[in-house]
């Protein structure tokens, strides 16, 4: 069995078409152990994981943490908020301080793009990217294309709309790149001044009228917009972009065909999509959830099997 | 490399036959019974057991299911090989159940260990035993053995021994490379 192409995980655009189909059949394995009454497997009983967040997260943490956890690495947590950072420290030197405590892999979440692939290059350990600023949110969006699988099967020549906050999203561009190596055909739908310049030179269209881009797709992954990001005005107000942008049963009603509707969230219930949504028969957003386990698991797993204990033990 | 038949067609056929026979001896109606085979050689043995189950003794109501062990295999890290995985499909509770596991052949015991420790994530059975078709003695590393075994034969390390299944009972074989 082929092992994954690359070291760590710092995005999408680093791996190959053979990584992701490798990621998804070991994630439909750890699927199937957490579905057992004890969720564990010792796989991962001699690692140690950092989970390094500099940023706010909830699902995506704890995620990561029941993974780790499940696959029986010790986990040890670190948030901004409460360390040295605040006193100065740098990036690489904090990192290569838990290092010294005997850390095999580093979880990391950063404000800044290229955060992940900056400790890459400077430290000697595993790093996975859980999102670094506008950039790539690779796990996130494997969790994405692993959930549509499920649904639509093989997704060669599938229809897959992306709407709202594109210029913000690290999830749009990772989902775009995973997107694109399994072949779907991506068209992302916003208002034009929260589009990337140059979008469409990763080969997806973009429609600006959110009932067309709908009639279109087979599935549609609704991103939030990020206020926190946004140091100006993009859209006069939540109001208008609710009306032009908000996925409502209204709008999904009209639909000829049912659509699958996903969201990474956390959810802006009333801006972007609607609470009858949420809860409806098309949305995939608690498989999504449930799923990000298993895709975690086995992420962590495959690059883990690839740090061999043969050559750690020569160091001793 | 020189190849020597351990077990023809034949052979192989009277021992399945023989080995059902044992298992019936022991676990009668088989109500309490889950026959396990392990991935991903065992589970050929276990659905030819199930074959001579339904034909020669159709009042026995068998469970079974398949087990994979990849995630409790204590060579995890020291291949530079991905340890292959498989699916394992037990869709019924072990708790307090007689789990029988079944695979082709037993030679150091690693898996045994590992889809014993495995089999506890479906819940705690009552007992724990294992038939194997080919038991290779002297090279045991753990100590585990056999309940139910169709041969013992005496191997070397380097030996290797295969068990071919056939599509038809005619062509099925053990042979040894030496």
């Amino acid at each position: 069995m082929g092992q994954l192409s690359v070291n760590n995980l710092l995005g999408i655009k680093y791996i190959k078409k053979q990584d992701i189909d490798l990621i998804f059949d070991t994630a439909d394995h750890f699927k199937e152990v957490l579905n057992r009454p004890i969720k564990k497997v010792p796989s991962l009983r001699d690692i140690t994981i950092a989970n390094l967040f500099f940023e706010n997260s909830t699902r995506t943490k704890l995620s990561f943490e029941l993974a780790e956890k499940r696959l029986s690495a010790d986990v040890i947590n670190f948030s901004s908020s409460s360390s040295s950072i605040k006193k100065g420290e740098t990036l690489i030197d904090t990192v290569n301080n838990i290092l010294a405590m005997k850390v095999d892999m580093i979880v990391i979440r950063h404000p800044n793009p290229g955060a992940a692939l900056l400790l890459s290059k400077n430290v000697d350990s595993c790093i996975v990217n859980a999102g670094d600023g506008t950039n790539e949110h690779p796990t996130q969006a494997l969790l994405d294309v692993y959930s549509l699988k499920e649904r639509l099967g093989d997704l060669d020549g599938r229809k897959i709309l992306i709407v709202g906050d594109i210029l913000h999203s690290r999830v749009a561009l990772s989902n775009i790149y995973a997107l694109k190596l399994l072949n779907a055909k991506i068209k992302i739908c916003s208002p034009l001044s929260l589009i990337p310049r140059e979008i469409e030179s990763l080969g997806l269209s973009v429609e600006t009228n959110l009932d067309k881009a709908l009639s279109w797709c087979d599935a549609v992954n609704v991103l939030r917009v990020q206020h926190e990001r946004m140091e100006k005005s993009y859209f006069p107000n939540d109001r208008e972009y609710s009306l032009l942008y908000g996925l409502d049963k209204k709008r999904i009603n009209k639909l000829k065909k049912d659509i699958l509707i996903l969201h990474p969230g956390p959810i802006n219930r009333g801006v972007e999509i609607k609470s009858d949504i949420v809860e409806s028969n098309n949305s995939i957003i608690l498989d999504q959830v449930e799923n990000g386990v298993a895709v975690r698991m086995a992420i962590i797993y495959l690059l883990a099997s690839k740090m061999n204990i043969s050559k750690s033990h020569e160091t001793v | 490399m020189q190849k020597k038949v351990l077990l023809n067609a034949n052979q192989i056929d009277i021992i399945i036959n023989r080995l059902v026979c044992q298992l019936i001896e022991n676990h009668h109606d088989f109500s309490n019974t889950v026959l396990i085979g392990l991935q991903p050689r065992g589970i050929y043995l276990l659905q030819k057991l199930l074959n001579v189950f339904s034909k020669n003794h159709p009042d026995k109501k068998i469970t079974s299911g398949n087990l994979d062990y990849s995630f409790f295999r204590d060579d995890f890290r020291r291949n530079e090989k991905l340890i292959n995985i498989n699916p394992s499909k037990i869709e019924i509770s072990i708790e307090s159940k007689k789990v029988v596991l079944i695979d082709d052949v037993l030679f150091t015991g690693r898996s045994i260990r590992a889809a014993m420790s495995s089999i506890d994530s479906y819940g705690r059975p009552e007992s724990i035993e294992l038939m194997v078709l080919i038991d290779r003695r002297f090279k045991r590393e753990l100590p585990i053995e056999a309940n139910y075994f169709g041969a013992k034969i005496d191997t070397i390390d380097d030996d290797k021994v295969n068990v071919v299944w056939g599509n038809n009972k005619a062509n099925n074989v053990v042979y040894i490379e030496k």
